[in-house]
């Protein structure tokens, strides 16, 4: 029983990461339909800006990560204005394709850059080790993960319930050109979320490192299961990433633990049945 | 491709079926490895088959416009069931096997696409790409079938028309994909210029409008898929018989990615597109060989970028537009 509860724990907390790494994707494709595969690359590129503020320029870990948010964000409107906006209104294909190609010259980069070993992160001593209430086995720092996730679902759900400009993504979300002729720029409204959501996957790679590694195929490996999130999820839906990544990390490491023969099976086998069931995902209201 | 403008609709069937000098002159110069570079014969196979899986592709993407990630499913499957069909069954007279694992994948295609023709959009693609990593999944756990990660070996069919061997220096070999390549291609001209090719092409351009003309689309993209995943197949039992083994990578998600960027790169929607894509994608990769793979990856990934930025219609569509700008100005 306190086994069962230590990886459901465990699962929460790779939940939750995986939830800070695809929440930006879900909104910025409710918005805009933009399937960008290269999320994965702005996550991979915040986890190898900590690793690198840490080991040149001696930043503690927990400093990183704001830095890391804000940068990949800020370099994130960068191809967002060069690259991305001229294929708004192209086909799905010309999007994959496109950004594709920066998945695989962001692998390149990477490995050309810091290598292709395993990158580690240097922890303040208070998140190591783990504590056993109940017999229960608690990691400190699958506990500070938890912590992040929930303070971000809890200021994404207030920014967009709560705010004039959450008001105008959703506006966006449900019917952009109703939105556009309200008069919200939506070109703006999408800049913005981009850079933010685009941030949360640099801060999500930053944290990422400690569980689960950190080398130039990142992006290939967690793509796939960041676009699972988002579209088990329902695009646009902040609720859906966050139930969906939950899910996922739950039923992934508990599949690991209990049958790890079956492999990434499961997983894979949930999400086709749901998506043939509900092609919109589970919260999505669009296609 | 510039379509005549008529009025008469036979015309303008028949029009874009008749062949051209440089079709024809396209098609001598890839037999021309066969009397240059008889060391580069191995090779000028692979491309052959990898042009045939991408032709495959082109049908359901280029035509009826349908994205999938997880294409190479159908190429295991025709190249693991041609690898079964000798080890298991002794079956091993090379023509009938390739038929065989051809409607074995169109088998599995019918079925994917009852399923794919329900989902659009991304939908489409985690569909797609989950039911390839399911394959590739299945695959590996079936030891007993598959070999698993090990593959199967030593597959040796008999000699085509119980006289030509697979000699050495894949000479036969060459001449086998070739054929087949060629053939498929014929049919495949025909059926994309058949009045059914052109229902899948409004499909693609509007998928809302063709049912309210009366098309019956769900029924149309099961048929193009099946055609596709048959086509898969034939290419993946050539590679089982050509090189005579069968490995996990023949359906991995890496196979399923570079043949839609062979395919992008040469142009969709063209049928020479994968042809000149997977020439291009592979003589490349072989003259990299001793580059970093890393490196080769990013190079790959600036040539899609400038692809999907500046020559939509890849380099078979930038070729021809180059074409009839230059008949225009003289």
């Amino acid at each position: 029983m306190t086994h069962l509860l230590g990886v459901l724990f465990d699962g929460l907390a790779y939940g939750m990461l995986l939830f800070v790494l695809s929440v930006g994707l879900s909104v910025t494709m409710g918005l805009m339909g933009f399937v960008n595969l290269a999320h994965s690359a702005f996550a991979m590129l915040g986890g190898y800006l900590s690793v690198t503020l840490m080991q040149r320029a001696g930043v503690p870990f927990l400093a990183t990560l704001p830095i890391a948010f804000v940068l990949v964000g800020a370099f994130s409107t960068i191809f967002e204005r060069t690259l991305y906006r001229p294929l708004y209104l192209a086909g799905e294909l010309d999007q994959v394709l496109l950004t594709i190609g920066l998945v695989l010259m962001a692998i390149a980069s990477c490995a050309y850059l810091w290598g292709t070993q395993q990158q580690g992160v240097n922890l303040p001593p208070y998140l190591f080790g783990r504590f056993s209430p109940f017999g229960i086995d608690l990691g400190y720092y699958r506990l500070f993960l938890i912590a992040v996730g929930a303070v971000i679902a809890v200021a994404l759900v207030f920014g967009l319930e709560r705010t004039r400009f959450g008001a105008q993504i959703r506006a966006a979300v449900d019917n952009q050109r109703m939105a556009r002729g309200l008069g919200i720029d939506v070109n703006r409204v999408f800049a913005l979320t981009f850079a933010v959501g685009s941030g949360l996957a640099g801060l999500g790679g930053a944290l990422a490192i400690n569980m689960v590694g950190l080398d130039p195929n990142f992006a290939t490996k967690y793509l796939v299961y960041v676009l699972l999130v988002v579209s088990v999820g329902g695009l646009g839906s902040v609720g859906g990433t966050f139930a969906a990544a939950v899910l996922l990390g739950i039923s992934d490491v508990a599949g690991k633990y209990y049958v790890p023969e079956a492999g990434a099976f499961i997983i894979y086998a949930v999400m086709v049945a749901l998506l043939l069931w509900r092609p919109a995902g589970l919260f999505g209201r669009r296609v | 491709m510039a379509t005549p403008i008529t009025t008469d609709p036979r015309r303008a069937i028949a029009e874009p079926l008749r062949w051209r000098w440089y079709e024809a002159a396209f098609w001598l110069v890839l037999l021309l490895p066969y009397l240059l570079f008889p060391t580069y014969l191995a090779l000028a196979s692979q491309i052959a088959i990898a042009a045939l899986f991408a032709l495959s592709l082109d049908l359901i993407l280029g035509y009826a416009g349908v994205i999938s990630l997880g294409h190479a499913a159908f190429f295991g499957i025709g190249a693991y069931f041609a690898a079964i069909l000798v080890q298991r069954w002794g079956w091993r007279e090379p023509f009938s096997g390739l038929l065989l694992s051809g409607a074995v994948a169109a088998a599995a295609g019918y079925v994917a696409a009852l399923l794919i023709v329900k989902v659009s959009r991304l939908a489409l693609l985690m569909v797609t790409l989950g039911m390839g990593v399911l394959l590739g999944e299945a695959a590996n756990q079936l030891g007993w079938l598959t070999g698993g990660n090990d593959g199967l070996h030593e597959i040796a069919v008999l000699p085509l028309f119980g006289r030509f061997t697979f000699d050495l220096y894949g000479r036969t070999a060459f001449l086998y994909a070739f054929a087949v390549l060629l053939l498929l291609f014929l049919a495949a001209r025909r059926i994309v210029q058949s009045p059914f090719g052109l229902s899948l092409r409004g499909l693609r351009e509007n998928a809302a409008r063709m049912p309210a003309l009366g098309t019956p689309n769900r029924r149309r993209l099961r048929t193009i898929y099946t055609i596709a995943a048959f086509y898969a197949g034939v290419a993946g039992a050539l590679l089982t018989q050509t090189i005579g083994s069968v490995a996990l990578e023949a359906l991995g998600f890496q196979r399923s990615a570079e043949v839609l960027i062979m395919l992008v790169l040469g142009g969709t929607g063209r049928l020479y597109g994968g042809i000149v894509g997977s020439i291009l994608f592979l003589v490349a990769r072989d003259q990299l060989a001793d580059m970093n793979p890393q490196y080769w990856f990013f190079w790959i990934g600036l040539l899609l970028i400038l692809v999907v930025l500046f020559i939509p219609g890849g380099i078979v569509g930038g070729v021809a537009k180059l074409w009839t700008r230059i008949g225009r100005g003289s």
